[in-house]
């Protein structure tokens, strides 16, 4: 296990919280109005959603959330276990059983305040985050009956309530402090550190090299899974706290870690994300129409090309497009595809099903709306017409061997199975590697071997005095709610630095 | 919002586009480049710089209008708003001293060698500035050059400046009058590649400033790939300098033009638009 995986248990801090809500009366009240046997026999409430050949023509988005009652009937599937497993398997740590159980009771704000006490963008983890890998995954029902709580759809539900009742209520703010902080990169990291400073009272400016704020969740997600709407609603939340946002500054370019010291910032983090896309270094991959998925997703969500030529930015809009990859990004990116008009969207993934990285709900959603899915299968090359713009592509069959260092199977090619399908649009959606500027541009920051910038996992602390980092930057690839986990261990290391100076 | 401060039509088409940017004035250094959007609507454009006045916090970049976001820079005036003004990105050009050193634009590229060329200068070396235009209405900013340039060179169609050479003509011209220690490029991409070939027979060191889409422009998309000795680049963090002798072309060309029927479309509806 690696140090940054260690993180998979409570603080003793946490654990007495947790404890102390659990033994309110309330809770005992409400654990004691329904048998454990009668939560047990409740199925799982279904997320509602729009039919997929109605969905897959248009960005609006897919899931409609649950109803009250719904959410009531979902919350009392809970059982409100004396040893939740939820908690630890959430990366920023809400005291999930807490907030399912003020929904039971009909407190939904309530429900909603509870979850901002852990995660600041819960609207948008309630729609992308992998619960069945995580806290649904250590769901003690999940263990018992097979079938998690639908936690993930409660949180959604919760902050789509709080947001349509008004917004969340800005708490009251302790004195506000003097110290100034830089936040670099306004993605789930660096929007997750702002809101925790500026709550305990410190000037906040967050620098953001695009035009708007949200990292992947403005460039990347796209607005079928992630309305740009909701993203929206969290960064003003952010500002009515009192976080300054400026947009169209690349920290490393406009000015430098050093110039903002200068400029009297004390402390620092850095969330500067993902940066140049992995190609996979085949022939032809420089043609016309093949796409990085960054770039791809970047024109489409970022730029609207969806509304082009109201929107200057064009996309191309393949008729049989073909995504690299079974990550997220790969499934946003070939649903993109289909629903911009492709007559067939096509997944090409290396491995096979149960190795796909993707959430299961995306692939889902994915194969309702159309997609096919070629496993074991990697390309080999891409042939061009003769104005250089994609036409077809080689593939490779593949067989799975020996386990890899990740535990999966490797993929291993099977000789003499290459054939050739035609293609007109191709995004490779293989990963990334962390962008170079911040790295470039710091003297003494010491970097990975993979351009990663290296952290104390126990703070996020660099080698670099007061200066933190965490997200992409540090893992290289991640999810948005592991990079929100970072930002939280360094809000809280940031505030201990300012308080207590140093040695803090 | 940053706001203009100048908008100078120079040449038919051709615009200098002088922009209130403090922070971008203070840092940016030649072959620099900075990311325009005309307005909320537009596309993300990287314009290379072609001055900047610490002082006033001002940053100026000239380019030609050809598509939908460029025209609509074309129409703002002073005070105007621009929503997205960012940089200074790119690497900067490595201006010390070589001894002799050709700095050669045409169009746009006018404009961006001319912050080459005073730098080149300014580091102690003898600067040649040759500049290409097919006739002697698209030449500006001519005073600026011959204040900086030991020799201004002017590659003219219509023979107004002399001859009636091409670009490769007026660079072997120059490489057989001197010895040329390093040659720097900036310009469209076939007036570049010209350049480019026009020196390799000779070995000397030519720099190009490439000029791929681009849509973000700091490293995060891969818009702006291009190849270079086999392998490659990604234009907006390792450029966009680099080994003229070394890029691919044909890739370069082929790229550049991935959009032609859009742009089109983006045009025509905008017209539509704008002037009913």
């Amino acid at each position: 296990m690696s140090e940054k995986d260690e993180k998979a248990t409570i603080s003793p801090a946490l654990a007495a919280e947790v404890l102390a809500e659990f033994e309110k009366d309330w809770r005992k009240e409400l654990r004691r109005s329904m048998p454990v046997k009668e939560r047990m026999k409740a199925g799982r409430r279904p997320m509602p959603q729009r039919a997929a050949g109605e969905r897959n023509k248009d960005f609006s988005e897919v899931n409609l959330g649950l109803t009250a009652e719904e959410a009531v009937a979902e919350a009392r599937r809970c059982l409100d276990c004396a040893k939740p497993g939820c908690i630890a398997g959430c990366p920023v740590r809400i005291d999930i059983p807490s907030f399912i159980k003020l929904v039971e009771k009909g407190e939904f704000q309530a429900a909603a305040a509870k979850v901002r006490e852990a995660n600041s963008l819960p609207a948008v983890c309630g729609r992308v985050c992998p619960q069945e890998t995580q806290c649904e995954e250590s769901c003690n029902l999940r263990k018992a009956s097979g079938v998690a709580v639908g936690i993930g759809n409660l949180e959604r539900f919760v902050s789509d309530y709080e947001r349509r009742a008004g917004g969340a209520a800005v708490p009251r703010l302790p004195p506000s402090s003097v110290h100034k902080v830089a936040v670099v990169g306004a993605g789930p990291a660096g929007l997750t550190v702002a809101g925790e400073l500026a709550r305990l009272g410190h000037k906040v400016t967050i620098f953001e090299a695009l035009h708007d704020a949200g990292g992947v969740l403005v460039y990347g997600i796209p607005e079928f899974r992630l309305p740009k709407s909701i993203l929206v609603a969290e960064v003003e939340y952010l500002e009515r706290l009192g976080v300054e946002l400026r947009l169209n500054f690349i920290v490393g370019k406009t000015a430098t870690i050093d110039d903002l010291r200068a400029e009297g910032y004390e402390v620092f983090f850095i969330g500067s994300g993902a940066g140049l896309p992995n190609f996979m270094k085949i022939p032809g991959e420089n043609l016309v129409g093949v796409y990085s998925a960054n770039e791809y997703l970047t024109r489409v969500n970022l730029m609207r090309a969806y509304d082009f030529p109201r929107y200057d930015t064009p996309v191309f809009t393949g008729r049989r497009a073909a995504v690299i990859g079974g990550g997220n990004v790969a499934m946003d990116s070939v649903r993109s595809a289909k629903r911009l008009g492709a007559e067939r969207a096509v997944i090409i993934y290396r491995r096979s099903r149960t190795e796909m990285p993707a959430r299961v709900e995306e692939v889902h959603h994915a194969e309702e709306e159309g997609i096919e899915f070629h496993f074991l299968t990697v390309p080999t090359r891409y042939i061009g017409d003769e104005h250089g713009r994609v036409r077809a592509m080689e593939c490779l069959r593949m067989e799975l061997g020996e386990p890899d260092a990740s535990g999966r199977r490797r993929p291993v090619p099977v000789a003499g199975s290459e054939f050739i399908t035609e293609v007109d649009l191709v995004v490779v959606a293989i990963g990334q590697s962390p962008n170079p500027l911040i790295p470039e541009t710091t003297p003494g920051l010491s970097v990975g071997k993979w351009g990663t910038i290296d952290v104390d996992w126990a703070t996020m602390a660099t080698s670099l005095p007061d200066v933190y980092a965490g997200g992409d930057i540090v893992r290289g690839g991640a999810t948005v709610i592991l990079a929100m986990g970072d930002a939280r261990t360094a809000a809280a290391a940031m505030d201990r630095r300012l308080k207590n100076g140093p040695a803090g | 919002m940053p706001r203009v401060v100048r908008r100078e039509r120079l040449a038919p088409n051709i615009h200098m586009l002088e922009v209130e940017a403090p922070e971008i004035a203070r840092k940016c250094l030649p072959g620099q480049f900075i990311i325009v959007m005309p307005d909320a609507r537009g596309e993300r454009i990287p314009l290379t710089i072609a001055d900047w006045d610490r002082e006033r916090g001002t940053v100026t970049s000239v380019f030609l209008a050809v598509g939908t976001s460029t025209r609509k820079l074309a129409l703002l005036n002073a005070g105007d708003a621009v929503p997205i003004f960012a940089g200074p990105l790119g690497r900067p050009s490595d201006t010390g001293l070589f001894g002799t050193v050709l700095c050669a634009g045409g169009c746009f590229g006018i404009a961006a060698i001319h912050p080459l060329a005073r730098a080149f200068k300014k580091s102690g070396n003898r600067v040649v500035v040759l500049v290409d235009v097919k006739a002697d209405y698209l030449f500006y900013w001519k005073d600026r050059l011959e204040a900086i340039a030991d020799d201004l060179v002017i590659s003219s169609r219509d023979g107004l400046y002399g001859g009636t050479d091409f670009v490769p003509g007026s660079v072997g011209a120059v490489l057989a009058r001197e010895k040329i220690d390093r040659v720097v490029a900036v310009g469209c991409t076939y007036f570049m590649s010209s350049v480019a070939e026009a020196t390799r027979p000779s070995g000397i060191r030519t720099l190009v400033s490439l000029n791929p889409i681009m849509v973000d422009g700091t490293g995060m998309c891969g818009a702006c790939r291009v190849t270079v000795d086999g392998r490659t680049k990604f234009a907006c963090v390792d450029g966009p300098d680099f080994d003229g002798h070394l890029v691919d072309w044909a890739e370069l060309y082929m790229r550049r033009k991935s959009y032609f029927d859009d742009e089109i479309r983006s045009l025509c509806a905008w017209e539509e638009e704008r002037f009913p």
